[in-house]
This record gives C-alpha cells, sequence and structure tokens, in this order.
C-alpha cells in the first residue's frame, strides 16, 4: 500500500524568495519545501498521514519524546523563515490532505495574512515570566522560645499567625509587583498578552508562577525592552523575573477562525 | 530544590535553551488555526489538554533528575 502523504504547514511569508531555507529541515528530517498562492508563500513538510493523520496524532502527542522532537522541529524552520522576513506561524499539528488545498487556504484568508504580516513586521516577542521570589522563611516557627509570661502553646499559635500573615502579605505585594511589571512592560511593547502562568510542576519550582507575559516589541527596542526588565527586576527585589526570547511573534498572530468547526 | 541559575533577587534570569513548556504554551495556546475540510488540525481544547497531560507526566521524571542549567526543558 503506498504511503498517504500530507502536508504540514510551518509558516507564511509574503517573500517569494525562498533564499536562506537551502538545506532547512522540517519534520521527520526532511527537508522544507515552500507552496505559493495569493501572493504568499507557504514553508511545508510533507508528513506520513500514518504518523500524522488525525487519529495517530492524538496518539502521538500523549508522547513527550514525539511531542517534543516535533515542536522542536517547527520551531527550527519557523526561527529560520522569521529570521529576516516577517512570519506568520502556523499552530502546532495544521496539517493538510495536499498542496492544492493549501492553496485553497492561502487564497482565501489573504487579507487575514496580509494584515497579520503587516502587524508583526519588524518586531520580534519577548517573554517575561515572574514569580514570588524564593525566601528562607518557609520553615516551621520554633516553640521553645517562650519568655515565660505565657504558655508554650500560645507564643507558639502567636507566633505561627504572625509568620503566616507575614507571608500572605508579602504574596499580595507579590501579586501586585507582577500587576506593576507587567504594565511597565505593555508600556514598552507594540502589544502584549498573557498566557496562563504554567504549573509548578512543569517550572520545577517552589514559588507558584505570577505572571507569563508575551510582550511584541520592536526589533530596533530590542535593547531597550531588555533595560526596561532589569530595571524592572531591581525595583522589584520581592519577585523573581525570567526573560526569554526572542521568539518569533507565536502569541500575536491569531487569526480568527472560522465558524463552523 | 534545585536552581542552578537561579541570580540573586531583583536580578533576571535569562535561559539559554528555550524550554520545551515555553515552547508549548506559544506552540498550542496561540498562532494561526486554520479549521476547515482541508485540515487535519485537531481541536485547540483537545490538544492543550493532551499535551499538558503528557507534560505533567513527565514532571515526575524532572524531580527525579533535578534540572541543571544545561537542562531545564522538561
Amino acid at each position: 500500500m503506498a504511503v498517504k502523504s500530507g502536508v504540514w504547514l510551518h509558516a507564511v511569508t509574503r517573500d517569494a524568495d525562498p533564499c536562506g531555507l537551502d538545506g532547512l529541515t522540517g519534520i521527520g528530517g526532511c527537508a522544507v519545501r515552500t507552496v505559493q498562492a495569493g501572493g504568499l508563500v507557504a514553508v511545508v513538510s510533507s508528513v506520513d498521514l500514518a504518523q500524522f493523520g488525525e487519529e495517530p496524532l492524538r496518539r502521538n502527542l500523549e508522547d513527550l519524546d514525539w511531542l517534543e522532537t516535533v515542536a522542536r522541529a517547527h520551531h527550527t524552520v519557523v526561527e529560520a523563515v522569521g529570521r529576516s522576513r516577517p512570519v506568520v506561524p502556523a499552530r502546532l499539528t495544521t496539517v493538510y490532505r495536499d498542496d492544492a488545498g493549501l492553496r485553497a487556504m492561502l487564497e482565501q484568508r489573504r487579507g487575514d495574512f496580509d494584515a497579520v504580516l503587516d502587524r508583526v513586521s519588524g518586531r520580534t516577542e519577548w517573554g517575561v515570566k515572574m514569580y514570588a521570589a524564593p525566601t528562607a522563611s518557609a520553615s516551621e516557627p520554633s516553640g521553645t522560645s517562650s519568655s515565660g509570661t505565657v504558655r508554650p502553646g500560645t507564643a507558639y499559635l502567636q507566633r505561627r499567625r504572625a509568620q503566616l500573615s507575614a507571608e500572605d502579605q508579602r504574596w499580595q505585594l507579590a501579586v501586585a509587583g507582577a500587576e506593576e511589571v507587567h504594565a511597565a512592560l505593555t508600556g514598552c511593547a507594540a502589544a502584549a498578552r498573557r498566557h496562563p502562568p504554567q504549573d509548578r510542576r512543569l517550572t520545577g519550582r517552589t514559588e507558584p508562577m505570577l505572571l507569563n507575559g508575551a510582550y511584541l516589541v520592536e526589533l530596533r527596542d530590542s535593547g531597550r525592552f531588555g533595560d526596561a526588565v532589569t530595571a524592572q527586576a531591581a525595583r522589584h527585589p520581592g519577585l523573581h523575573l525570567e526573560l526569554t526570547g526572542p521568539w518569533p511573534p507565536y502569541s500575536f498572530v491569531t487569526i480568527e477562525e472560522e465558524p463552523p468547526r | 530544590m534545585t536552581l542552578g541559575n537561579t541570580p540573586a533577587n531583583g536580578t533576571v534570569a535569562m535561559p539559554e535553551r528555550v524550554a520545551l513548556v515555553d515552547l508549548l504554551d506559544r506552540l498550542l495556546a496561540t498562532g494561526v488555526v486554520i479549521t476547515g475540510e482541508v485540515t487535519l488540525s485537531i481541536a485547540d481544547v483537545d490538544l492543550v489538554y493532551i499535551s499538558l497531560r503528557a507534560l505533567i507526566a513527565s514532571a515526575g521524571t524532572v524531580a527525579a533528575h533535578p534540572p541543571t542549567s544545561e537542562d531545564r526543558t522538561q
């Protein structure tokens, strides 16, 4: 039986010149190719539908190693395409049955793509994650240093109450600080959005994530944005800031879905 | 808790390698979604749910091998 193949969409751009894509490998280690229509250029990988059809995809997405390999391969292509030109990355696992289907979509959504390409042109994405800074105060209060005027048990409870109240206050300050940082960074960006805070099991940190922000910044302002992040970190010693990027403008290329599904 | 490259408070951490979890934030929850007859793209909610389940299942592995500055991707 012949292997049925599909077309994995990596990214859409306007640049008809596919230079810089030579030797670039996509999903499955094969060279990427381009499909053109409507003045747009789609960069794609041919994929085996035995692995990338709807049913096998569902199964494979449960496999973290598989998911990571595919996500990193996709990201490598999107990054390479976007290095020297505006790019609209496709969401992971956008697979077409054939080039004709992809071409029809490009023709049909040309206006949407043009609008998004204009929006991200000359801009790049930065990520800033914020946590409450770890402190050494999380230990149990000792119950042994009673002055003698109150019973040890009462003293313990008083200390414990004061400790919990201090922790609560610290938490509220951290949350407010993260909001301030987000507002300040949004002021340095062309656009900003929040991703859901990452699960503590995934961050590997004891402190919960307060904010998972993405900022679309003019390329020429990248240095200034980095300075702003550093300045905010200095202003908020109760927060721990982590800067990631530059990213392709993943968080800023949403095109309305076509109802009905 | 091992936080090999955690700087002092008031400074900014900049991981060298792209963390998978940051990448999936961007590749699954955002981006162009083009649905229709020609695509096989899985419904967003399903996709995010499936992937998060896979990620969280892997968190046990992370706990067993504390992340270092070289490998903080899972």
